[in-house]
Order: C-alpha cells, then sequence, then structure tokens
C-alpha cells in the first residue's frame, strides 16, 4: 500500500514540480517503487522536468475517463526502473476530472506502488484540492518571500478542511521544504531566516533546498537534480528529505556546494 | 549611505516577519473561521428562543476587527411585550 503524498503551495514558481521530481527520482534511488502524478491539468510540466515530453501518450484524464487503463498511461523513467510517470493532459482542463475517477487512479496507484507524489497545480481552486484530497503527507514548498509564505498559510488551512483524512479526523501529516534558501542573504537581513517562516507556519520541516544553480542545469536537462548532479547542495538536501520520509533520523543541516579556494574567493568578491 | 543609517540598518526580512505575523494573524480568523459569525448568531438565537419568543430578522451579530482588539457586536431588537416562549 502506498503512501500518498501531495506536494502543494498555493503560489507558483516556488518548486513544485522541481520538488516532486527530485524526491520521486531519491526515492527510486533509494530502491522504492515510486509514481510521480501531474495534477496541473491543461498546464503540464512534469514530463518536461523528467525529460519524459515525448513519451506521453495517454494520461491523467483519460485514465480518470476510463479512455485507457493506467498501465498504458504510466511512463517508466529510463535511468530508475522503479520510477513512473502519470502525465496531465495538456488540451483538457481541470472540470474533466472527476471526484469519484480521481478517487479510483489513486486506489489504483496506492496498490502498484510504494509511493505517489501527487504535483498540485498552484492555486486553491479545484484541481489543488483534487490533488490534496487522498494524501496522507502534505508537502508544503515555501520560498522565504512575503507572497509565498501567505499563500502556504491559506494551502495549510485547506489541507486542514478539504482532505479525506481531515473531514474523517485523521491526522494529515504537514511537512515544509524550504526552497531558493540563502543562508547568506538571511544572515545579513535580506531574507526570511528558516526559523521565521516555521514560526509563523508552524508545521515541521522537512527540508532546506538552498538556492543553487544545478536546479536550472537539471531542468534544462529533463533529469531530475537528485540524479543529474546527486553530489550537488540541492540533491543532498532532498535525499535528507526522502530519508526523513521512510522514517530516518537525519540531521538538519543546509547544504552548501563545495567550491575551490578560488571559487570561494571569487564568489566573495562578487557578492 | 550615512553613517548613521548604516548604523540603524537591521535589513528588511525583520520588517517581512513582521508584516507576515500581523496579516496571517487577521487571515486565520477570517478564512479559518469563515463561518464563525454564522455560528455564533445560530447558538445565540437558539439561547434567546429558549426564553423569549423573537423575530429572527431582529438579532443583528457583527464582528470587527481591529489592530489590537476586535469586538462582537450583539444586536437583539426584543418585542413590546415580551412574550415568554413555554
Amino acid at each position: 500500500m502506498a503512501k500518498i503524498i501531495v506536494v502543494t503551495s498555493g503560489k507558483g514558481g516556488v518548486g513544485k514540480t522541481t520538488t516532486t521530481a527530485a524526491l520521486g527520482a531519491a526515492l527510486a534511488q533509494a530502491g522504492q517503487n515510486v509514481c510521480v502524478v501531474d495534477f496541473d491539468v491543461g498546464l503540464r510540466n512534469l514530463d518536461l522536468i523528467m525529460g519524459a515530453e515525448r513519451r506521453v501518450v495517454y494520461d491523467l484524464i483519460n485514465v480518470v475517463q476510463g479512455d485507457a487503463k493506467l498501465p498504458q498511461a504510466l511512463i517508466r523513467d529510463k535511468r530508475l526502473d522503479t520510477l513512473s510517470l502519470l502525465p496531465a493532459s495538456q488540451t483538457r482542463d481541470k472540470d474533466a476530472l472527476t471526484d469519484e475517477g480521481v478517487a479510483r487512479v489513486i486506489g489504483e496507484l496506492r496498490e502498484k506502488f510504494d509511493w505517489v507524489i501527487c504535483d498540485s497545480p498552484a492555486g486553491i481552486e479545484r484541481g489543488a484540492t483534487l490533488a490534496m484530497r487522498h494524501a496522507d503527507i502534505a508537502v508544503v514548498v515555501t520560498n522565504p518571500e512575503v507572497s509565498s509564505v501567505r499563500d502556504s498559510d491559506r494551502i495549510i488551512g485547506l489541507l486542514d478542511s478539504k482532505t479525506e483524512r481531515a473531514e474523517k479526523g485523521e491526522r494529515l501529516e504537514k511537512h515544509l521544504i524550504l526552497t531558493r534558501y540563502d543562508p547568506g542573504r538571511a544572515e545579513r537581513g535580506e531574507m526570511l531566516k528558516i526559523d521565521d517562516v516555521l514560526e509563523i507556519l508552524s508545521i515541521p520541516l522537512l527540508a532546506v533546498i538552498p538556492e543553487s544553480e544545478e536546479v536550472l542545469k537539471a531542468s534544462n536537462l529533463g533529469s531530475p537534480v537528485t540524479l543529474n548532479a546527486p553530489q550537488s547542495a540541492p540533491a543532498r538536501a532532498y535525499a535528507d528529505a526522502v530519508r526523513r520520509l521512510k522514517g530516518e533520523t537525519v540531521a538538519m543541516t543546509v547544504p552548501s556546494e563545495k567550491r575551490s579556494l578560488l571559487g570561494k574567493l571569487f564568489t566573495r568578491r562578487a557578492a | 549611505m550615512n553613517l548613521l543609517s548604516f548604523l540603524s540598518r537591521r535589513g528588511t526580512a525583520p520588517v517581512a516577519r513582521e508584516r507576515l505575523q500581523i496579516l496571517l494573524a487577521h487571515e486565520r480568523t477570517a478564512f479559518g473561521r469563515s463561518d464563525l459569525v454564522a455560528v455564533l448568531r445560530e447558538e445565540i438565537l437558539a439561547v434567546i428562543a429558549k426564553h423569549v419568543a423573537i423575530d429572527q430578522d431582529k438579532v443583528k451579530i457583527t464582528m470587527e476587527r481591529g489592530d489590537a482588539v476586535s469586538t462582537l457586536e450583539i444586536d437583539v431588537e426584543l418585542p413590546k411585550t415580551l412574550n415568554r416562549a413555554a
């Protein structure tokens, strides 16, 4: 029986899809059987970030509506054979997703995998609430920036009211992943600190992903950052997040890029 | 930048933190408990109706949120002759 994770944020552009791909790949790299599901109907992008954009035949809506069977729509990753993608439709809109249809597909995925990671669309509309509906664990992706923190607060409110677990009075695990964090700027008082965000949102921290060039490089290539640059700071942070999701206790650190002394000198000057 | 402003500089993050704390304190009551006034209205009506027959429309409940304190205003218009309910 899979655990269902929803990766959500309210605000767009904070790193939901990057996080979905990285967590999915990192779990698969750790030997787990994983499916990542794109719920962003009409604006699918997880296929592109995963490098599978030319292999999409059927999508989530085809399966929800019964036009395709789940195994026909799943795309097996070429690098990790325990990682699959269920893409969103690019042409239909979110109204084509029915509550019953989504529940049935999630039920089927639950049987097949160890982890199902749902990439939520931005916003607080039906697409976002459908993506979180069946979640056991919510990963709230937040940037250390006022509008992102505010929207995350709204999403946490929705997680507490619109999910199946919340309605049944069961516990829904909620975790924060703080992305695009710059320890230097936070230290200089130019960016909200980790503790500021934690105090405001008051949900436990799963990982801090430092701002890094590696994230864009990985998406350019269509390869999750944990696969493309496993030793990079963001990849190590995502790998730690996955170990915590699996129940291990891992000390919380903000990984930094290993740079040569010369490199360090140059960036200091430039900063 | 003169010396004074350099010394008093404390960064913009504390301002962000403060703005968020104030804003979210308001938004949480607004969105999280949007039905609070409706629930209060129903329950207050039920309590009054137990003792006095009143017109449902003559009960006004409003909530006003201020910076420091919020007020709950309950305005009940009683009929001229009090018809005691049961």
